[in-house]
């Protein structure tokens, strides 16, 4: 099968977010070449500016960059934890990619992450609701998008716990009863409860250690074998991005630097920040 | 027919946060590959090499230059190709298999080596036993089948190379040293699969510094010094 200009799945045009108010100079005014994302006339501050990418169905991408450089504001833009200040993004399962999803409603947009994204975030809290079972979590998803049958549903989650290797006698268990790792693989288990063709990552083994680690980075990579879900998966640890994906972004003040195979990043950096980074960490 | 038509490449290394140091690795390299010829890479360690079969590979990105590849869907050029018609190619028709096994850990030595079946072949059990037979054809002691190969040998992991570089008969092959840390038995295995996949019309690339594989592999030979083609000639057995 060969791929064509119109086989993506989500494209993304000029995504841009700014915290303040910016007049017309503060884009041209920040990013890479000045060092900084404030702007020097309005004090605005620029997270993320001239975002374009497209991800292709099942196609893993990274997007690296040092804290601040706007990497979680990208994936948080696009799974509406955020208002967008500018740009688009059409996703093709959702009126066959011809609506930008992020000028939709409040309605919509809750339809399209329910039933067309997943999120894992660092903080298993941001993801999950301590105060519901671990089963309880997963069922919200589920419920979410539609589906009311309780046999159903704590049959899918029983599943999902097996398959992320969560013991299934602690469905009932609060995952605040859970160590880091097990609370990783219940977000991870929420995140796919509805099968999504789009699964965002960010920063999902920072803060674990080396063992846990692994085991989550394993269980993503057989995701995204066995499923074939499409990920962008937001780290700062190039071994992540070198394991998961197949291409990557880097980011620094907010813009992409440069962005290519992930082996041809990590082997031949063309942009000044992408060597320091790469010579930083390897 | 031509596969590969490489024509003016170069490639010269920016070094940003070395003051901009320049470092020029390949010069001007003009060369035609037939589709299913097999051409031998040769010179000094340091000459190019591997920056060339990597610039093939687009791990580097060319400086100036074409790589007109003829893909089964029509001519790309490899230097200026769009990122995910390259991803396409590397899955369907080019694969590269580097001198070292660089491999994702805590996977077993047979799912390693089907790896890049597993992308075409939806049965699993049919790709396993594919690779089991690859496996027993290297030699490779049954007990490490389902072992780790970051802990094996270099020979050992020599071969989890190799086998997993030709399982899915690729259309193009990049490989390097193939038979560098091989016992000469071993090394025989190795060139024969090599030999049966130009049989099945595979067009191969091969570096290797042993005089005794490029002799049984090689068409004719290509000669780097200093990042510079310096001979070009036709192999004898041909």
């Amino acid at each position: 099968m060969s791929r064509n200009a119109d086989n993506w799945l989500l494209r993304v045009t000029n995504l841009t977010k700014i915290y303040g108010e910016p007049n017309e100079n503060t884009v041209d005014q920040t990013g890479p070449k000045f060092n900084s994302n404030i702007c020097p006339e309005t004090d605005s501050i620029v997270a993320c500016a001239d975002i374009s990418f497209d991800l292709y169905p099942g196609e893993v991408l990274g997007i690296v960059g040092e804290s601040g450089s706007g990497k979680s504001t990208v994936v948080k833009l696009l799974y509406f934890d955020m208002e967008k200040t500018g740009g688009a993004a059409w996703l093709k399962p959702y009126a066959d990619g011809s609506i930008d999803m992020l000028s939709e409603s409040n309605q919509k947009k809750r339809f399209i992450r329910n039933n067309l994204m997943g999120m894992v975030y660092q903080n298993p809290r941001d993801g999950l609701n301590f105060n519901f079972t671990s089963g309880g979590n997963i069922a919200e998803k589920l419920i979410m998008a539609g589906n009311y049958h309780v046999g159903e549903i704590r049959g899918r989650a029983s599943d999902l716990l097996n398959k992320t290797e969560v013991p299934v006698l602690r469905m009932d268990d609060r995952p605040a009863n859970f160590s880091g790792g097990m609370q990783q693989r219940v977000q991870i288990s929420k995140a796919i409860a509805n099968n999504p063709p789009l699964l965002f990552l960010d920063e999902v083994t920072t803060g674990l250690d080396v063992s846990v680690q692994a085991k989550v980075l394993d269980l993503i990579r057989e995701l995204q074998q066995d499923l074939g879900i499409a990920m962008i998966v937001v780290s700062h640890d190039l071994s992540v991005i070198r394991m998961l994906t197949d291409r990557t972004i880097v980011m620094k003040n907010g813009r992409i630097v440069e962005s290519g195979l992930t082996d041809q990043i990590l082997q031949d950096p063309q942009h000044e920040y992408s060597q320091l980074l790469v010579s930083s960490l390897l | 027919m031509n596969i590969l038509e490489v024509t003016h490449l170069s490639k010269e290394f920016n070094l940003h946060i070395l003051n901009n140091k320049r470092i020029e690795s390949l010069k001007d390299i003009n060369f035609t590959m037939k589709e299913g010829e097999i051409i031998g890479l040769t010179g000094k360690s340091g000459s190019g090499k591997s920056s060339l079969m990597k610039c093939l590979y687009r791990t580097y990105l060319a400086s100036t230059g074409e790589i007109i590849y003829l893909s089964k869907n029509g001519a790309v050029d490899l230097v200026k190709a769009d990122d995910h018609r390259i991803i396409d190619l590397r899955k369907n028709e080019i694969t590269y298999c580097s001198q070292f096994l660089s491999v994702i850990p805590r996977v077993a030595a047979i799912d390693v080596v089907c790896e890049n079946l597993f992308r075409v072949e939806k049965d699993k059990d049919f790709a396993r036993s594919q690779s089991k037979n690859m496996l027993e054809q290297l030699g490779l002691p049954y007990d490490l089948w389902d072992a780790f190969p970051v802990t094996f040998s270099g020979g050992e992991q020599q071969r989890i190379n190799v086998a997993r570089a030709i399982i899915a008969k690729p259309r193009f092959l990049l490989i390097d040293e193939p038979t560098a840390s091989l016992d000469a038995k071993t090394k025989d295995v190795v060139v024969d699969m090599i030999l049966r996949l130009k049989a099945e019309g595979t067009s191969v690339l091969v570096i290797s510094h042993d005089e005794y594989t490029l002799d049984r592999l090689c068409d004719r030979r290509i000669d780097l010094k200093f990042g510079e083609i310096i001979s070009e000639e036709m192999a004898t057995n041909q």
